[in-house]
């Protein structure tokens, strides 16, 4: 059982962490996310060239360093992997898409309603639908297969993501020429980095402890009655909520709101599309980078397939702005939406169940 | 009746609701897991049911034993 110390240490740090990073420089309700921070560090790396959204955002590299560093104290480091790689970096890129069709993963969800930003409750009621859908498949035998320990010289690949965060750190930190930085923008607003990165230390190393997962909450507490996770969740929004009260940036309603729109229907479907593909790979995507870290080189994997997500969904006009969500982006929801469903029926398997007496 | 099933590598939640699934046809379960969340959620479950879990020790694998 969690105890009630790391309950409320991630539910503060979480919530608080959000809201004082856009104190320091983060756009509106844009503390953490774990969908648009990556999007952002696709066009750092020139994986989508729009010119307002690149900026390698530390809090998610602190978040991988973080979780590594403790995973590697409590001896719970393991590089492991080889469970349907392919159709991780697909269900990945599905997730982000999703995830930029409402703008943001899950916990911005959360912390944009926390904002007062009303448009989370739309795309929440889509995530837990998306949730619901992925146990179905579950609970009919979805899966998608073994993962293995990686023993030998090939276990190196375990520790490839926090070489990958530690560069990227330097990178940003030393402003790099092969990254690029947006003069103008969401990109161009961003607390200062080191800030960022000790943020993200954090909650990093206390997503780990706490196995924080936006729809492994949920899925926890319709599974087996346990609100650990919700707990924390509560926290976020409270705490956020609170703190944003008392900065003054807690604006209650649908319509100007930051880095939003008012799509319902896409708002729903969004995270609908991010809530299967979720529980289909196992976690949210906050929880994949949090897995990649530890070891998992299959949610690293999914972790590529978000950032190649993302520099598809905007070379092809696919994810929303404040003006709403383009076509394009509509048909690819959709579209995803059935390809989730026939991974998640095609997918099934028996376990073999011996008798022993 | 006992079984045993081996859910290694196996990632969350799919262990959870294996066992599950073969708790519903046997009173005494053997479970080889190597995946730390898995093995906390299952023994969660196990408490919530009220059913006698233990676990052995080890670094990287697991054996839960579940008696209902």
């Amino acid at each position: 059982m969690l105890s009630t110390v790391w309950i409320i240490a991630a539910g503060l740090a979480f919530g608080l962490g959000a809201v004082l990073l856009v104190q320091a420089g983060n756009p509106g309700n844009y503390g953490f996310c774990a969908a648009c921070h990556l999007r952002d560090i696709a066009g750092a790396l020139g994986i989508h060239k729009v010119p307002v959204l690149q900026y390698a955002r530390p809090e998610i590299m602190g978040w991988v360093i973080g979780a590594f560093v403790l995973s590697k104290t409590t001896g719970e480091f393991r590089p492991r992997g080889g469970s349907a790689p392919l159709i991780r970096f697909m269900l990945g890129a599905l997730m982000m898409l999703g995830a930029l069709v409402f703008l943001g993963c899950p916990l911005r969800a959360l912390l944009r309603l926390a904002g007062g930003d009303l448009n989370g409750i739309t795309a929440m009621a889509g995530f837990l639908a998306g949730i619901g859908t992925g146990i179905v498949f579950l609970r009919n035998g979805f899966s998608l297969g073994r993962a293995r320990t990686i023993s030998g010289p090939v276990a190196f690949t375990g520790y490839l993501s926090v070489v990958f965060a530690v560069v990227l750190a330097a990178a940003v930190a030393a402003g790099a020429s092969f990254l690029y930085f947006s003069t103008k923008g969401p990109g161009s607003q961003h607390a200062p980095i080191l800030i960022s990165l000790i943020a993200g230390l954090i909650t990093g190393a206390l997503a780990m402890k706490t196995r924080m997962c936006l729809s492994g909450g949920f899925r926890d507490f319709f599974l087996v009655k346990d609100t650990s996770l919700l707990k924390i969740y509560g926290l976020i929004f409270l705490s956020a909520a609170a703190a944003n009260l008392f900065f003054g940036t807690f604006k209650l309603g649908f319509t100007g709101q930051p880095l939003a729109h008012t799509m319902h229907l896409w708002n729903f479907l969004g995270l609908y599309l991010v809530g299967v593909s979720a529980t289909l790979l196992g976690g949210c995507p906050l929880r994949q980078l949090i897995m990649a870290a530890d070891g998992n080189t299959d949610a690293a994997i999914c972790v590529l397939g978000m950032l190649a997500g993302a520099g598809v969904a905007h070379t092809l006009n696919m994810a929303a702005s404040g003006a709403g969500v383009p076509l394009n982006g509509q048909l690819a929801v959709g579209v995803g939406i059935v390809i989730t469903f026939a991974v998640g029926w095609l997918f099934r398997e028996k376990v073999l169940v011996e008798a022993t007496a | 009746m006992e079984k045993k099933i081996d859910l290694r590598g196996y990632s969350c939640p799919i262990p959870l609701l294996r066992t599950r699934d073969a708790l519903a046809s046997c009173d005494e379960l053997t479970v080889i897991i190597d995946e730390p969340a898995a093995r906390e959620n299952i023994l969660k479950y196990a408490a919530s049911q009220r059913y006698k879990a233990d676990c052995s020790d080890g670094k990287d694998e697991w054996t839960l034993h579940i008696v209902k």
